[in-house]
């Protein structure tokens, strides 16, 4: 009992250093970045597990691995508790991007009438709240086409053939059109997110971060391809 | 021969070596309750305003600073390239006090005071360590320790320095002093203002006149002492190496209420700067001294010769320092260095399209470094190429900031061919007359680091100005002050309605209303280039009585020329850079007038000042001790008037001899 | 005056003071050497100005060697213009073209007022130094230079950072208009050093502090701070700081 008074004081220290409007990590502009950072690690991490499941449709078992693997997510309380953490974080990532982009802005109030960004940086580089915007308005759609049928199936307890749903949304070649859209947003925000991720969390070296840009290039093709591979090859029945 | 009665320059009693520790152990302080009350002015922020203003902070007086660019940061010192000299023996090669003292005074030509050269060379060594302490990143061996270099004058490798920026990064180190001053509240930091007047109560410094350049207003500031630290003049001269807004309005402003001037026409001509490429020119640019360490310096035997360097054989070539002077070679002291190049170019044995330049080759030693790095690397019969490869590689660790801004300004690759240099001004040894205190002839007043005329005599040694600067600001003028302030400490601040304040800021209105009034048609560059042109072709690198004489009437001429044909625009409560040209190209003009008639005063030729009429039969320069070792200090007695007064200098620990570095 | 024979065409921001709005002016740039520094055709144009009886236009300089930090153009949307690695006065004009149009514009950052035309405060540099960007010791304070020993390596890294001339180009570059490469040059090169260890906590929360309350925006690590630093300072500052400030948060022993 004793311990905790000091414990619950350290607490209120923590919460206190991190979370102070005026002094505390998050007010200051390193620290909103090394949220911007934290949570986009996070939401790459998600990315592993959702392509690593959507690669089961390539076992072309008519969707029974896919399915199977679909269950499990849709039933294990664990990822029933990471998924509100996921929720969090992408609300938390879109909040902390829509406040540095109004800071942004008014940092410069006057623009420049010639700019050659290209001569210093890549495009996607300095592009990444339009990308972001893209992703966000793609997730809505993307939820509206599998996680809330999903969601209503668990509700009302009965089954849900998740692979049955894809193959119906992906017969539609608009459908198949925004996936590529979104999947080629996701590969240039990843493109410049996953190395950036780890230079604003401070982890730059110079043995380590040539490694860390490469893979982060590999990874978001390599992500990228696979979510691609989807609304394709189901569009042209090569997964039946 | 006496020293002038008005001339005190209160050299302590004792032998040499005890001198500065005797007196600082001995000269009045100020308690520090006393002190917090007690107001500083210091105009200038490079080296020797930043350590002085930090310095005298830290003690803790009140201090403001003043500089017109828009960061004390910016200040000239900032481009000192090659290092600092200081006598700290770390190479185990024989330096010591003594050491650098000698090679200061000689190098001067025996023209410096010895009391202060050696106060100079003792405190030497406490700025390396402060600078160390403060975080400045001197170049080091692998084992920790730091590095030296050597540098032309001397036999001993005493010079710091960080790459080619060592100004830089001491300037930056003096600079982070002030600004944590600036943010305890100790220092008053006024950036883009430029002092136009020194306001004097009762004979007194007690503050200036500046002017706000973006608002264009004039304050007025009070202060219980002045410090001027300036800078130097070489601007009179248009093109020279000194930044575009290098002046000597404040220094001007001084002499004129009252400071003596003292050896105004001691200049230094740097002998490696890229060439003047055309009319157009508005600045030089030096190529750091340390570069004679691997470059020769020589020109075609054969006169007017056209042929590529390259395709002149070795044999057709003048390696003309390394010839007379094969003791010091291509490292000889700057004035000896560049009257030879100008001897050379005079002859028609110059080099490039103006025929105005030498060569500064790197081939040899890039080849001799090439050759150790194959041994290092065990290549048996390494063809030519790759042994050059390997030297270039060196060569570019060790100068390749310089080399790329070579090849920026003139577009020409100096690994390929050798570099074109010739000299240029750079550094005036002249300035506001200082006592052993650094205060000049009006009490209160002081002048330290270039601005003032004391430690470098007749010529400076490379990598003394950045030990000058800051030897004042951190090390001589905290104790140095206290002399005066001592006897103020019943002064209470005097409001800055004082008549005094009110007269001067109505001079400087009118000086301002007049400038606008002439609405001529000549802009302020086409006057700034005229007197440059008058100063470089009769006061320059060489000098003679006529055209020192024909120089004072021309100038003269240009003066009245100015102030019934310029033209200022815009006004002045705004941002007006060609008002600020205009106060400043106005003192340049008085400036020139006293610089031609010290030098033409000064029959003998000594250091950076070289008469014609007074040389050996082998060209070098041949001093008058008898008749000229002195300073010559000028009192302003009016327009175009100026008493000469005599300090005499007096060499008891030196014995005085022709310069030799053959 | 002729000097040379490129005639180009001057598109610059003109504007009287920071209370003032602003708009570009067109003026020809008639007898262009090559050879001449952009800051020298801008002499050129302005002696031409003057007398015709116009005002000339405002601009910062002062060393004209790529060592003061003072000059500050954005040259057709570079600043500094084209040439990596170099500041405006050492841009020379056979970087361009006779004929060329170019368009200049002064630093644009809520930071960095303009003052008039090309030339902006930046007086924000000042005050982030002033918040943290030394090494607190006094005068006379210093033990011999040698009993602190520095490996090569720490003292050249220090060094490289130790370069930036403080002219905002990285600012002036940016899409937010960060501070960051400027304020992380500095913390870096003391933090690398034995004599800054000792009170880096408070100097990176100190300058990091100041640098959000003048009003810089937010890195996105872009780069083009880095491309268009005109002394090369490297990125890998920008992450030293990040990770000095995460530390200094949360290890600092203040309440």
């Amino acid at each position: 009992m004793f311990c905790l008074i000091p414990l619950t004081h350290n607490f209120k220290y923590l919460f206190y250093t991190i979370m102070s409007k005026k002094t505390g990590f998050l007010s200051s502009s390193i620290g909103k970045k090394f949220l911007m950072g934290l949570t986009g690690l996070f939401l790459v991490s998600f990315l592993v597990i959702h392509v690593t499941l959507n690669s089961f449709i390539f076992f072309n078992d008519g969707g029974v691995s896919y399915n199977a693997g679909a269950d499990f997510m849709a039933h294990n309380p664990v990822i029933r508790i990471l998924e509100i953490g996921l929720f969090a974080g992408l609300l938390l990532h879109i909040f902390q991007a829509l406040l540095l982009t109004m800071e942004n802005r008014k940092a410069r109030p006057t623009p420049y009438e010639v700019v050659n960004g290209g001569a210093n940086s890549s495009w996607y580089s300095r592009s990444m709240g339009i990308l972001g915007s893209l992703l966000l308005l793609f997730l809505v759609v993307h939820l509206s086409n599998f996680w809330v049928p999903t969601k209503i199936a668990v509700f009302n307890h009965t089954e849900h053939n998740t692979f049955a749903g894809m193959k119906e949304v992906f017969a539609q070649w608009y459908f198949v059109v925004i996936y590529l859209v979104g999947v080629i947003s996701l590969l240039y925000h990843l493109l410049h997110g996953f190395q950036s991720a780890f230079q604003s969390l401070g982890l730059n070296h110079k043995k380590y971060t040539p490694l860390i840009k490469k893979t982060g290039i590999w990874f978001s093709i390599i992500v990228c391809a696979l979510f691609a591979a989807m609304p394709i090859t189901m569009f042209l029945g090569i997964i039946k | 021969m006496a020293s002038s009665s008005k001339l005190n320059a209160k050299i302590p009693e004792g032998i040499l070596e005890n001198k500065w520790t005797k007196y600082r152990s001995t000269v009045h302080l100020v308690n520090p309750a006393n002190k917090r009350s007690l107001e500083i002015i210091v105009v200038g922020s490079g080296l020797a305003g930043s350590s002085a203003a930090a310095s005298l902070a830290e003690m803790g007086y009140k201090v403001k600073v003043f500089c017109f660019q828009d960061s004390p940061r910016r200040a000239h010192s900032i481009a000192a390239q090659g290092g600092v000299n200081a006598a700290k023996n770390y190479q185990n090669d024989g330096d010591s006090v003594y050491r650098l003292f000698y090679d200061t005074i000689k190098g001067g030509d025996y023209r410096a005071r010895e009391a202060n050269v050696h106060r100079l060379a003792e405190v030497s060594g406490n700025i390396i360590d402060q600078c160390v302490a403060q975080g400045v990143p001197f170049a080091r061996e692998y084992g920790g320790t730091l590095s030296n270099r050597s540098f032309g004058g001397t036999q001993v490798q005493r010079t710091f320095y960080a790459a080619g920026q060592t100004g830089q990064q001491l300037l930056l180190g003096a600079y982070s002093a002030l600004q944590r001053q600036v943010g305890m509240g100790a220092v008053t930091l006024m950036a883009r203002h430029e002092m136009m007047d020194v306001v004097t109560i009762d004979g007194k410094a007690r503050g200036i006149i500046a002017r706000d350049l973006v608002t264009g207003k004039l304050q007025r500031h009070f202060g219980h002492a002045v410090l001027l630290c300036t800078g130097g003049y070489g601007n009179v001269f248009y093109l020279s190496t000194n930044a575009m807004g290098c002046n000597v309005t404040a220094a001007w402003k001084a002499h004129k209420k009252g400071a003596f001037f003292g050896n105004p026409c001691y200049t230094q001509i740097h002998p490696t700067c890229i060439p003047v490429s055309g009319d157009h020119q508005s600045k030089l640019t030096l190529m750091s001294e340390s570069l004679r360490n691997d470059g020769r310096i020589w020109v075609p035997k054969q006169k007017d010769d056209k042929r590529k360097a390259k395709d002149i054989p070795e044999e057709e070539r003048d390696y003309y320092l390394e010839r007379r002077y094969p003791a010091f070679g291509n490292l000889v002291p700057r004035d000896v260095a560049s009257r030879a190049a100008k001897e050379r170019c005079d002859a028609g044995y110059g080099v490039g399209a103006s025929k105005m330049a030498v060569y500064l080759d790197f081939e040899a030693n890039m080849m001799r470094y090439g050759q150790i790095e194959a041994n290092k690397k065990n290549l048996h019969n390494p063809t030519k190429e790759t042994i050059r490869a390997l030297g270039k590689d060196v060569v570019k660790e060790k100068y390749g900031n310089l080399f790329d801004m070579y090849k920026q300004i003139t577009d020409e690759d100096p690994y390929e061919m050798p570099m074109r240099i010739y000299p240029a001004v750079h550094y005036t040894m002249g300035g506001l007359w200082v006592d052993y205190n650094l205060m000049t002839t009006v009490p209160g007043l002081y002048a330290l680091g270039e601005a003032n005329f004391s430690d470098h005599g007749a010529n400076r040694l490379g990598a003394s100005a950045l030990m000058q600067g800051l030897a004042d600001g951190y090390f001589v003028i905290p104790y140095t002050i206290g002399e005066y302030l001592s006897e103020e400490i019943r002064t209470k601040a005097i409001p800055t309605d004082n008549e005094a304040f009110v007269k001067a800021e109505a001079e400087v209105q009118e000086r301002i209303n007049k400038l606008f009034s002439i609405k001529g048609t000549k802009s302020v560059d086409y006057f700034h280039k005229a007197l440059g042109r008058i100063m470089w072709e009769k006061c320059g690198m060489a000098r003679n009585a006529k055209g020192l004489t024909e120089a004072i009437t021309e100038i003269q001429q240009l003066k009245k020329d100015f102030w019934s044909n310029v033209r200022v625009p815009g006004e002045q409560h705004e941002f007006n850079t060609e008002l600020e040209k205009a106060h400043r190209v106005a003192d340049f003009i008085e400036l020139g007038e006293l610089m031609c008639k010290d030098a033409l005063n000064r029959n003998e030729s000594c250091g950076g000042h070289f008469r014609e009429e007074y040389q050996t039969a082998e060209g070098e320069a041949l001093r008058d001790d008898d008749n000229f070792a002195y300073v010559a200090a000028w009192e302003y007695k009016g327009e175009s008037n100026f008493e000469l007064h005599k300090e005499e200098l007096k060499f008891e620990n030196i014995k005085l001899a022709q310069r030799n570095y053959a | 005056m002729s000097h040379g024979n490129m005639n180009l065409t001057l598109k610059v921001w003109k504007q009287k003071n920071k209370d003032t709005k602003g708009r570009f002016e067109t003026y020809d740039a008639k007898g262009i050497s090559p050879d001449m520094s952009f800051l020298e055709m801008f002499d050129v144009v302005n002696e031409q100005l003057i007398s015709s009886g116009k005002e000339p236009i405002a601009f910062d300089h002062d060393c004209r060697e790529g060592i003061c930090g003072m000059c500050s153009m954005y040259i057709n949307g570079r600043p500094h213009g084209p040439k990596d690695g170099i500041t405006t006065c050492q841009l020379h004009m056979r970087s361009f073209k006779n004929g060329d149009t170019i368009v200049v514009e002064p630093w644009r950052s809520a930071a960095f007022p303009v003052i008039k035309d090309l030339a902006v405060d930046r007086s924000s540099f000042d005050r982030i130094m002033s918040a943290g960007g030394f090494v607190s010791v006094n005068t006379g304070n210093a033990k011999d230079a040698n009993n602190i020993l520095i490996p090569k390596d720490d003292a050249d890294t220090a060094f490289d950072a130790a370069a930036c001339i403080g002219c905002g180009a990285c600012v002036a570059a940016c899409k937010n208009s960060s501070a960051m490469l400027f304020v992380s040059a500095k913390v870096s090169q003391l933090s690398l050093l034995p004599q800054g260890k000792i009170e880096k906590q408070d100097r990176v929360l100190n300058m990091v502090k100041q640098m959000d309350e003048e009003g810089f925006g937010n890195c996105t690590n872009t780069g083009a701070c880095e491309a268009e630093c005109p002394k090369s300072i490297s990125l890998e500052n920008i992450a030293r700081m990040n990770r000095e400030y995460l530390g200094a948060s949360f290890t600092q022993n203040k309440a």
